[in-house]
């Protein structure tokens, strides 16, 4: 079993839910990443999500394209992303999932992305556009070497594809709670819990949900109704000031929020 | 050979919001292709209002100015609005009213699938929005104005390139929010599975047409058959029903200032395989998978990926590929213009310019067809610009 999966039981039996911030890495540098990685688990993360950037962020608003500009400029690659997670092994154990666009991966090579990223310490990888249908060959290196493949289920997730994608991912199942790109308009109005019981219907496997969950009222109507919320563009956003007056205030609001 | 795959190529590479959307619209297409009153519908408007079949045009004057092989030009550039983009946009929006979406969207670089699909748009009643780069929407500003004219918005893209890579972009996350009540016009036989066959076969009147009309006129199939490269439609639309014929085929991408310039849009002179915009296909990239910048002095080649049945296309060594700069476009533009009286979009162009390179060394028995993808209008302007002539 992985961290994530072992982190996700004993929050089980907790009740508790699980606080995923996300921090686009190398925005605006690699060392700068390494200190917000601390200060999420400082603040009570469970989980962190380590963003690779991309030219073409198709998955994504506004914020995390400008973060992703940012960090390319500074000289981030998926290379570089990968030793900075070794790095920050030698100062934490707590859950790293990658979450990056395929082509970087398709580029660097898959089998030789899985092997790096393990000896790295990264726990899981989220592809936004490798969806299960084209991931065979990803999923069994993942599974070989016991890093979570992590895949996303929307709103417009036909009961068909709820089933193919919860069979497929492992660590949890990633519930993008929008019908959009990520920093949208969260909309509470029931919609989010009706489709996570569905997918409940056929999987005992954790559900975390994000994608326009940027306020602690929202990560706490969120949390209610699932085992975990990914917070990214709020994040992202306050991330670019000091670091320890309003955004450390801002992520122990969402750990309290999230229970 | 693996469903939405040519070869290794293609497939549907695309956050799990569009996964539903892509199967649904796989599943009308393969719908409407066998339904009678679709086809009916589409062949009737090809022949009313597109006025097809456009004409195959024997160059003569072109021709003896070569000395060499005899050269036809497929005139996609009278087709209504300009251009062969009309053939897909017309298709894919009577589609799009079928399976009942209220609004489509399109990207567009040299602005003339943009128009084409504002066109479809006003056609069969459907809201347009169109997603067009700031550098694309300064050089092709004529055609800004033709898709407001037609009804459609004009969305400019002001991020990464500002050309028609992002977009493409724009236009994906425009489609991944309103996927409900729209239907994404995307314009060549590029994207995620089932677009480039779609596309692919919405263009293949060109090539139907051209087999039947050289068969009229010099009682044989041709030798050689030649097309610009930039995503790709224009090509496919002419190549596909030749494709068990033994007749060589050539795609021009856009060689912009040179090759060793780095300043090109040759994917497959200067990239390699990628997965990009939905596709595993060749790619302008660095060695980090990052997308690359490109350039061509023609924006509808201006991209810097290609439609996934090209590079498979080129691997079975089916069709040969290569480039023409920006200067031989440009020379073209202006000999095809002079000689024939026909003034070519700068994408046609650079077909035109290998025409220029390869007749001469061919003996005058053989036979070659152009195609003529685009009028050249909308590029007048700029080009009196790069002539330092203000109009």
């Amino acid at each position: 079993m992985n961290r994530i999966e072992k982190l996700f039981r004993k929050l089980r039996t907790q009740h508790k839910k699980a606080f995923i911030p996300y921090i686009m890495a190398g925005d605006p540098s690699l060392e700068r990443t390494k200190e917000i990685v601390l200060m999420f688990e400082e603040c009570g993360a469970d989980i962190v999500e380590l963003g690779v950037p991309f030219t073409d962020p198709l998955a994504d608003g506004p914020t995390i394209q400008r973060a992703a500009e940012r960090a390319l400029k500074s000289g981030a690659t998926l290379k570089k992303v990968i030793s900075c997670v070794k790095d920050l092994r030698q100062k934490t154990k707590i859950p790293l999932v990658l979450m990056t666009y395929y082509n970087p991966v398709f580029k660097y090579g898959e089998e030789k992305f899985i092997a790096d990223a393990k000896e790295a310490g990264v726990d899981g990888v989220i592809i936004p556009d490798l969806p299960p249908d084209e991931a065979a060959g990803f999923m069994r290196l993942a599974k070989n070497a016991a890093v979570a493949s992590i895949f996303l289920l929307a709103p417009t997730s036909t009961e068909g594809r709820i089933k193919r994608v919860a069979s497929a991912s492992t660590g949890f199942i990633y519930y993008v709670s929008v019908t959009g790109i990520t920093g949208a308009q969260l909309l509470l109005d029931g919609s989010i819990e009706k489709t996570i019981n569905n997918i409940r219907r056929v999987t005992d496997k954790p559900v975390a949900v994000g994608f326009g969950v940027s306020t602690p009222d929202e990560a706490e109507a969120v949390a209610g109704v699932s085992d975990g919320v990914i917070i990214g563009s709020a994040i992202v956003k306050k991330a670019q000031g000091n670091l320890n007056g309003e955004f450390r205030d801002f992520l122990l609001k969402l750990r309290g929020a999230i229970k | 050979m693996k469903k939405g795959y040519f070869g290794q190529y293609g497939g549907r590479f695309v956050p799990e919001t569009l996964m539903p959307a892509l199967i649904e619209l796989e599943e009308a297409y393969l719908k409407y292709r066998r339904d009678k009153d679709f086809q009916k519908e589409l062949a009737h408007l090809q022949k009313t209002y597109i006025g097809r079949p456009t004409a195959l045009y024997f160059a003569k004057r072109f021709t003896e100015y070569l000395g060499g092989a005899k050269i036809y030009l497929k005139r996609e550039d009278l087709a209504h609005t300009g251009a062969h983009k009309i053939n897909n946009a017309l298709g894919q929006a009577l589609l799009a009213k079928r399976i009942g979406k209220k609004r489509i969207i399109a990207e567009t670089g040299a602005g003339q699938h943009g128009v084409a699909a504002a066109t479809g748009a006003a056609l069969v009643g459907l809201e347009c929005d169109i997603y067009m780069g700031t550098i694309d929407m300064k050089r092709q500003a004529l055609n800004v104005f033709r898709m407001r004219l037609l009804g459609a918005r004009v969305l400019e893209v002001a991020v990464g390139s500002q050309t028609l890579k992002d977009a493409i972009n724009a236009a994906l996350r425009d489609w991944t929010t309103n996927v409900r009540t729209t239907h994404y016009v995307l314009g060549t036989v590029f994207g995620p599975h089932p677009f480039p066959s779609m596309v692919r076969d919405f263009q293949s009147i060109i090539g139907k047409e051209a087999k039947k009309q050289i068969l009229r006129a010099e009682g044989r199939l041709p030798d050689y058959l030649v097309a610009c490269v930039g995503g790709g439609s224009n090509a496919m639309g002419l190549f596909h029903e030749f494709l068990g014929d033994d007749i060589k085929m050539i795609g021009v991408e856009a060689g912009g200032k040179g090759i060793e310039t780095g300043e090109h849009a040759a994917r497959f002179a200067g990239g390699s395989v990628g997965v990009f915009q939905g596709c595993k296909t060749y790619l302008l990239q660095d060695e980090d998978g990052n997308v690359l910048g490109t350039h061509s002095v023609s924006a509808g080649l201006d991209y810097a990926s290609i439609g996934p049945e090209h590079p498979y296309l080129r691997d079975i060594k089916r069709v040969q590929y290569t480039y023409a700069t920006d200067d031989e476009a440009l020379a073209a533009f202006e000999l095809l213009s002079r000689k024939e009286g026909i003034i070519p979009a700068l994408e046609s162009a650079h077909a035109v310019a290998e025409a220029v390179k390869l007749a001469p060394k061919l003996s005058g028995d053989k036979i070659i067809i152009v195609n003529l993808s685009g009028r050249g209008d909308k590029d007048v302007q700029y080009v009196a610009g790069l002539k330092g002539i203000e109009l």
